[in-house]
């Protein structure tokens, strides 16, 4: 019955996501009919409809509904709670019924709370949205319903053992909200498009979509790093691996966009490169889905992949962004340019770090996509990793967080070298100290980790700035979020530069009883032996950690062997000082009565996690001091909200 | 029973001759050891792929770790590393494109979006001061 | 509209992105690796006594002047037992064959030949995957087609079923 219901609530859903479109066209077309103001209810019930009809499937996973096929062939019924709840997401058609359930969610919330977009501006959003919205639909009910019911009620078939983990059941989710965040984004961008309205009411209308969104790619990043970094036991915590730069390229548009956004809302500028940006990151938030889900690019992590359904996201993407980029070559040239700025203001540093994201952009997505298109080119092989990543965005992003610490420094519109040199003098001269510093006493770090510690001392110092002199109980929340939030990138570069320069690695074969030194560490090998998994086969280590004035510790790393299917993970044994972290990991074979142990000493390295957690939070911060001062700001002027629901 | 099986096949692989093996064991000079290991972290294991060799349980990773350190040790570059084994498996092993007229994109690409920018953004700011 | 053509530039590197993509979904990459050393030099390799009494197989042995099939296998390789059958039946062709056995034991090599057949006339025995790094080798069955002098002109990924004979056999052939 509750799958049943479901399906019912999807096909209403969708067939109300039609006449949201259709309402929007007509609404555009006959204005003053009152067809537009129908938009509203109508985008309202289709939400409703469609998180039912979600509420459904998560019910199904949850009583372990077997006789629904999707249930079966993903969930058990042994499994504990938590992963049946997150099982719901851990297939195709569950993560698409979630996609969708959020993209109705972000529309009907346009349309019930946004008010200071111009109607018509509003109208063409949400009809923007229902088109994307049926896309899925289309997808769900047409090719992947996920209620389909089976004759023979089995037991289930369980769930790939890498997704038990409690970081990875929540990670999609994370995503989607952010990829998300960004469809509204594109939503409002092809409603500013179609009405020619984009100036700064439109800004800050798409603002917070951007923030929201912005936030939850950020974190979605940071666990996927921290996820790799103790799951796949190399030690590394970003690899330039296709899935990784998948997720990096819309955070990079999206990071642009949230500054462009800025300018525009503030001094009525970049109007036409907003749009722009707006439209590349929803493409570059599916362009990733698209790379992870297709398999086209040989990559570490393991994903369901699935090459049919590859081309049906393909046709979408083609539909939706080679659409918005043929309205904005259309529409663009009739809005006018925006307000005027010098080449020393915040705009000139905003547009420049603008421009240099955008590159940075650009190097990920041609150094991913290179061995692809050289291979069907003339069949060549090639592999692009992070040598090439490194050497080429990493200059960039140190001029990027220069221009980072004097951006915020600067007034808008025009201001005076002399007055910024002012400003920055103490941001310099610490960057100046610790250049000297790390070159007297640090030995050599290699030129990229020594000038990323360089430039965190500069925008460590410089982030802090524009809170001098000021009363800080008065300071706007979002200046708070946008210090927080460049100070994480300071934070987050130290740990980048000093786990690249300063790890010590000792990779030993070691007898049982003896002992090995890390650091200042002394580890002993006590004992090595199976650890039986529920649905692998394991080998722990025992480790015994020595520090002088220290209670002695014990590590116990393991290896992982899943037989269904056929893989090794890594399960790292990392013990968190306040000044770095030890990372004990436990190799698959011996040599003679030797087993083989790699240990590593990494100085500083949370510091990366978090600096991006900080990013994170500066971000919040900004959201809710925007929020804030829009509902402040609103009361006088619309009285008539007090009784709408909140 | 499966369980048994396994921790035998990771105990049995054993090679039981080499007292110093390198396809696991660093070598004994820090400053070789370093260089191999940044040049294992860019090259690819040629079955599990997506993974460097330094990263890889894989048998032939092992060895192609082997042959790195011991040719490091030897007094090669690692760049000569680097050579001997895309002669042996083509520049797919190597994490680092070499430069060559099909790769010139990769740097090309880049720079042409940079200067389209600097572009866009030179005459905007032109505009601004008259 | 034409007056703005650069307008229309992100249009057309989107569409581009999306033609490659196609074609990539259409052609999925092949996921082997194919040795770089065929048609080159073969470099100087040896590998260990894997039987007792049956030579092991050499770079210097493969130059004698006679074509043939290297074939890199593992008692433990579950694949390799499939294709013996195969191996057998162009050894009674005529056709030599050698064998390079990588990170096994002779005691295994020998059952694995008495349980399914021996169709080498040299066996070698690689623990530390040297001869199979040597000739751009990367996992297990794999077999070559070597020339008179020694040459490797063809590479066979993955098992060697009954299809694959004519190519193999045309291989041969080609080199004279």
């Amino acid at each position: 019955m509750i799958a049943e219901a479901g399906l019912a609530a999807l096909w209403l859903a969708a067939a109300l996501t039609i006449a949201q479109l259709a309402l929007g066209v007509l609404g555009l077309r006959r204005a003053g009919e009152g067809l537009a103001e129908a938009i509203i209810p109508v985008s309202v019930l289709q939400a409703l409809l469609v998180t039912f009809s979600f509420v459904c499937l998560v019910t199904l996973f949850m009583r372990s509904d077997m006789s629904v096929l999707l249930v079966a062939a993903n969930s058990h019924s042994a499994k504990p709670m938590i992963y049946k709840f997150a099982g719901t997401w851990g297939n195709h058609e569950g993560s698409m019924l979630l996609w969708v359930t959020i993209l109705s969610i972000a529309g009907a919330t346009i349309a019930a709370f946004e008010r200071k977009l111009r109607t018509d501006t509003k109208v063409a959003t949400l009809a923007a949205q229902a088109a994307i919205a049926l896309g899925f639909y289309g997808f769900l009910l047409l090719s992947s319903n996920p209620f389909e019911r089976i004759e023979n009620v089995i037991e289930g078939a369980g769930l790939n053992p890498l997704l038990q983990d409690p970081g990875l059941a929540f990670h999609p989710p994370t995503l989607y909200a952010g990829y998300v965040g960004m469809s509204a984004a594109f939503s409002f961008a092809v409603g500013a498009l179609v009405t020619r309205d984009v100036g700064p009411e439109f800004a800050r209308a798409m603002r917070p979509w951007i923030l929201a969104s912005w936030i939850f790619l950020t974190i979605g990043i940071v666990a996927g790093s921290y996820w790799a970094y103790y799951t796949l036991g190399w030690g590394g915590w970003w690899f330039w691996d296709p899935v990784e730069n998948a997720s990096l390229m819309p955070w990079l548009a999206t990071t642009a966009l949230l500054h462009s956004v800025t300018v525009l809302a503030t001094r009525d500028g970049l109007r036409a490169w907003t749009i722009m940006l707006a439209v590349l990151a929803f493409s570059m938030s599916m362009v990733g889905t698209f790379l992870v889900r297709s398999g086209i690019l040989t990559s570490v992590h393991s994903f369901a992949v699935d090459p049919e359904r590859g081309v049906f996201i393909l046709g979408l993407l083609v539909f939706y962004i080679c659409g918005a980029l043929a309205l904005f070559a259309l529409r663009i040239g009739t809005v006018r340019e925006g307000s005027r700025f010098d080449l020393v203001s915040r705009e000139s540093a905003l547009v420049m770090n603008n421009l240099l994201l955008t590159v940075i952009l650009v190097v990920v997505l041609c150094g991913t996509l290179y061995p692809l298109a050289l291979e069907l080119a003339n069949g060549e092989k090639i592999s692009v990793g992070a040598p090439y990543f490194n050497a080429v965005a990493g200059p960039l992003a140190v001029i990027l967080m220069l221009i980072l610490a004097a951006g915020p420094l600067l007034r808008w519109r025009t201001d005076s070298t002399k007055k910024l040199v002012d400003r920055i003098a103490l941001a310099l001269v610490s960057g100046a100290g610790a250049a000297l510093l790390l070159a007297v006493f640090a030995g050599d770090l290699g030129i990229l980790p020594y000038l990323g510690l360089v430039v965190a001392a500069v925008v460590g110092v410089a982030s802090v700035a524009p809170l001098w002199k000021r009363n800080l109980r008065r300071t706007p929340l979002f200046t708070w979020g946008m210090v927080i939030a460049h100070l994480g990138c300071a934070v987050s570069i130290v740990g980048m530069a000093s786990e690249s320069a300063f790890t010590q690695e000792n990779l030993v074969a070691m007898e049982i009883g003896e002992t090995q030194r890390i650091h200042d560490f002394e580890v002993t090998l006590e004992d090595v032996r199976e650890a039986p998994g529920p649905n692998y086969a394991a080998l722990e280590a025992v480790a015994v950690v020595r520090r002088e004035g220290a209670e002695p510790l014990r590590m116990v790393p393991q290896l992982h062997q899943f037989s269904d299917p056929v893989m090794q993970t890594n399960q790292a044994a990392i013990e968190t000082y306040w000044n770095g972290q030890l990372y004990i990991v436990v190799g698959d074979r011996s040599i003679g009565n030797r087993f083989l142990m790699r240990l590593w000493w990494k100085p500083w390295v949370t510091l990366i996690w978090i600096g991006g957690l900080m990013i994170a939070l500066g971000g919040l911060l900004a959201l809710l001091g925007r929020v804030r001062r829009d509902i402040v700001s609103r009361k006088p002027a619309a009285p008539e909200l007090k009784g709408a629901p909140a | 029973m499966m369980r048994r099986l396994l921790l035998a096949i990771f105990l049995l692989t054993a090679a039981p001759l080499a007292a110093q093996d390198y396809a696991h064991e660093a070598l004994a000079d820090p400053a070789q050891e370093a260089a191999a290991i940044e040049l294992m972290d860019s090259l690819r294991c040629v079955v599990c792929q997506g993974q460097p060799i330094s990263g890889s349980n894989a048998d032939i990773a092992g060895d192609m770790r082997r042959i790195v350190r011991e040719r490091i040790a030897a007094g090669e570059t690692p760049e000569q590393v680097r050579e001997w084994l895309i002669t042996r498996y083509g520049d797919f092993v190597s994490f680092k494109p070499v430069v060559k007229p099909a790769t010139w994109g990769l740097w090309l690409v880049p720079l042409a979006a940079l200067l389209l920018g600097l572009v866009l953004v030179s005459r905007r700011v032109r505009l601004r001061r008259n | 509209m034409m007056r703005k053509p650069l307008l229309w530039l992100p249009m057309v590197l989107g569409l581009g992105l999306f033609v490659l993509f196609y074609l990539g979904l259409e052609n999925p990459g092949q996921r082997i690796i194919n040795s770089n050393v065929i048609g080159r030099e073969l470099p100087e390799f040896s590998t260990q006594v894997a039987v007792e009494g049956v030579e092991p197989v050499s770079s210097e042995n493969l130059r004698d002047g006679n074509p043939r099939l290297v074939n890199v296998f593992a008692s433990w390789c579950a694949p390799c037992i499939q294709e013996i059958p195969v191996l057998l039946r162009l050894r009674a062709q005529g056709i030599e064959i050698d064998g390079i056995a990588v990170h096994d034991r002779p005691a295994d090599i020998s059952r694995f030949l008495a349980e399914n057949g021996n169709p080498y006339r040299r066996i070698g025995l690689d623990n530390e995957g040297r001869s199979q790094l040597e000739i751009g080798s990367s996992g297990v069955p794999e077999t070559f087609v070597i020339d008179r002098e020694g040459r490797i002109v063809y590479q066979h990924i993955g098992i060697v079923t009954e299809q694959d004979i004519p190519e193999i056999l045309a291989r041969l052939g080609g080199t004279g």
